[in-house]
């Protein structure tokens, strides 16, 4: 935002510390304050151990940690590959086939994610495709879900891709597959990364569909989180949930590394 | 594989538009052919059908003896530069010129020494390890030329090249293309370009467009000594066009009787005189106008005057004048007969030009320039 007087670059900072903190700071503060707190009685936790993350990194939550890593991570490449192939295949299509692709690969976005879970659901819960009961019906819904970010982000990098590369290369020779591998994926790389970090971010949250779905051997953290406020542990809780957020922030902060090699071209 | 790009009657459509228009043009193996036109006039669209970019509406295009016009532009053999260059960013200089050659699979081990070759031709070795944005302008499009070249096409398209460097470097880079060319002497050039000085110096055969339209074929002498319309008198080099009326023994312009040849031109039609403005000489002389002076333009090494005769304006370049006239001043300018032309295309429906228009592809009387378009350019 371009503000140039004095008085509106102060409104701006106004602005931002009435609303930034108290919405988006403040409640992460206090659950970093709870995670190492031993009493909760006035408005701000007291008391201070680390015993909290003893219980938050072993046994059954570092089991819901790596099935949560697991999770997102098998799921955002998922949608990352499907994503992208219908980016470039509806880049390909006319105009009418193309916003029809649009709209499908919305549809997971418009519709509750509640919705999407209980209609996964049903759908693979009788043979032939049953899944349910299994961690793949887990995986197959987060992949559902996080796909639509993937194709918008990647179809909107293959619009503004200049044609001018993939016809260089076609006259030099290349038939389309190799110019696909050699030429435009590399071209398309800083984007790719970026929806791999979105989609990544929003399967290490993703709770409402998780909670109809997820068998007893495959428990993801945000459901652990949810379980242990659920009872009244809510220092277990937010030791969970400052896990779950240090998590996803360092392998986000891992693909964005990759991301500046990418474009630094 | 042997080059020459030909083109039968193609046209090239964009949502109904006509944007080439039954284009008929051959360019022989070796040669290099300039299409030389203004913004808009359809010839980035005419090489593009060469490359495999657009399909023509109607139409073959050859290429060396194989009809192309089905085919795929990664089937095509082809070497093409573009305006922006289009190297790859994520490459190295050595990778981008190797990527047709390992698209097609060339051996390994002749991958190195054809890099080489092609760096070395362009005299862009130093710079194989480079990334294009570490490079300049110039350099860029060394390296892309490389490119193109590596492959060895029979046929090299190179759409207004020059144009995104300025003045000085594309001089120097005209220069490169003819040596370039010298030690190429196979390939077939098809030359992009609006800009006369680069089609005059590097072509061999400049065909002249204009909306969507081929005007003119012919050598760049031809072209500019002899030109056969007003459209190619005022696009390749200046021109004085002149309204005139055949006479007995030359024609009438502006009430004068005037001394030119006029190649047997029917008495009494009307018909456009060209006369290059450095052709035309202070004073009196052969073929002197009087008139009085408009304007005064001192462009360093010329003066240029303008002089109204007879309600017509005159262009005239001359060197460098100690005491130039003042405006309204009443002056005598004067031209050889053997410098002005007749312009053909304005006396008659048929073909009478005193040039034909290049042996190839000649260009018939019905897609001249029609007569009354009032072409006036200056440049
Ligand atoms: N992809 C396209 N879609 C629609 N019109 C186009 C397209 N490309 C070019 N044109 C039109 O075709 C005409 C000729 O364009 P072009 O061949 O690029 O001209 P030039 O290279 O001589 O400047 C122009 O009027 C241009 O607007
Ligand atoms: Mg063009």
């Amino acid at each position: 935002m371009l503000v140039h007087s004095r008085k509106g670059k102060w409104a701006t900072w106004a602005v931002f510390f009435v609303l930034f903190l108290p919405l988006f700071a403040l409640p992460l503060l206090v659950v970093l304050a709870a995670s190492f707190a031993t009493n909760w009685s006035s408005a701000f936790p007291s008391g201070f151990t680390t015993g909290h993350y003893t219980a938050a990194t072993r046994g059954e939550s570092l089991q819901a940690l790596t099935t949560s890593l697991v999770t997102a991570l098998t799921a955002s490449l998922i949608a990352l590959v499907v994503g992208t192939w219908a980016a470039l295949a509806g880049h390909a299509l006319k105009k009418r086939g193309k916003r029809l692709l649009d709209a499908l690969f919305m549809l997971p976005v418009a519709v509750p994610s509640v919705v999407v879970g209980l209609a996964i659901l049903v759908a693979f819960s009788k043979p032939p495709m049953l899944l349910n009961g299994t961690r793949w019906i887990v995986v197959l819904a987060h992949a559902v879900l996080v796909t639509a970010f993937a194709h918008q982000s990647v179809s909107a990098a293959v619009v503004r891709l200049d044609p001018a590369y993939e016809q260089a290369a076609a006259s030099l020779g290349a038939r389309p597959s190799y110019v696909l591998w050699r030429v435009r994926l590399p071209l398309l790389l800083p984007s790719l990364t970026a929806a791999a970090g979105l989609c990544f971010a929003l399967s290490m949250g993703e709770l409402s569909a998780t909670m109809m779905l997820y068998p007893p051997d495959w428990t993801p953290l945000p459901v652990q989180i949810y379980a242990a406020t659920d009872r009244g542990a809510l220092f277990t809780g937010s030791a969970l949930a400052v896990v779950l957020m240090t998590a996803t922030v360092l392998v986000l902060f891992a693909v964005s590394r990759i991301r500046t090699k990418a474009s630094y071209r | 594989m042997t080059g020459g790009i030909r083109f039968d009657r193609v046209s090239v459509a964009y949502e109904g538009t006509t944007v080439l228009d039954a284009l008929d043009l051959a360019v022989e193996p070796g040669e290099v052919m300039a299409l030389l036109g203004p913004s808009g006039s359809g010839k980035t669209t005419a090489l593009r059908a060469v490359a495999g970019f657009v399909r023509p509406a109607a139409g073959r295009v050859f290429i060396g003896d194989r009809d192309v016009t089905d085919l795929p532009p990664y089937r095509r053999g082809i070497g093409m530069v573009v305006q922006q260059y289009a190297l790859f960013p994520h490459m190295r200089v050595e990778d981008n010129v190797a990527f047709g050659l390992k698209a097609q699979k060339v051996p390994r081990g002749d991958i190195r020494g054809r890099v080489a070759e092609a760096l070395e031709m362009t005299g862009m070795a130093a710079f194989a390890r480079r990334h294009p944005r570490e490079l300049s302008g110039g350099q860029q499009q060394r390296v892309a030329i490389a490119r193109a070249l590596a492959v060895r096409p029979g046929v090299l398209l190179l759409d207004e090249p020059l144009s995104a460097l300025d003045a000085q470097l594309r001089s120097g880079m005209l220069a490169e293309l003819a040596r370039l060319h010298r030690e190429l002497p196979d390939v077939s050039v098809l030359y992009v370009t609006h800009d006369q000085i680069e089609a005059l110096t590097l072509a061999d055969r400049i065909a002249v467009m204009d909306r969507a339209r081929l005007r003119d074929v012919g050598t760049p002498r031809q072209l500019y000594r002899a030109p056969r319309t007003e459209f190619t008198a005022s696009f390749v080099g200046n021109a004085n066009l002149l309204p005139v009326t055949v006479g007995a023994d030359g024609v009438v312009f502006a009430g004068t009787e005037l001394k030119v040849p006029t190649g047997g031109a029917a008495r009494g039609a009307t018909a456009t005189l060209c006369v290059r403005p450095h052709l035309v000489g202070l004073g009196a002389g052969p073929n002197a106008l009087t008139g009085s002076v408009a304007e005064v333009q001192w462009r360093g090494a010329t003066h240029r005057l303008y002089v109204d005769v007879g309600g017509h304006r005159v262009k005239a370049d001359l060197r460098e004048l100690q005491r130039p006239p003042a405006l309204g001043d009443e002056i005598t300018v004067h031209f050889a007969p053997e410098d002005a032309v007749l312009l053909s295309a304005g006396v008659a429906a048929e073909d009478t030009a005193p040039v034909t228009a290049g042996e190839a592809a000649p260009v018939t009387a019905g897609k001249t320039a029609p007569v009354a378009e009032g072409v006036t350019r200056d440049g």
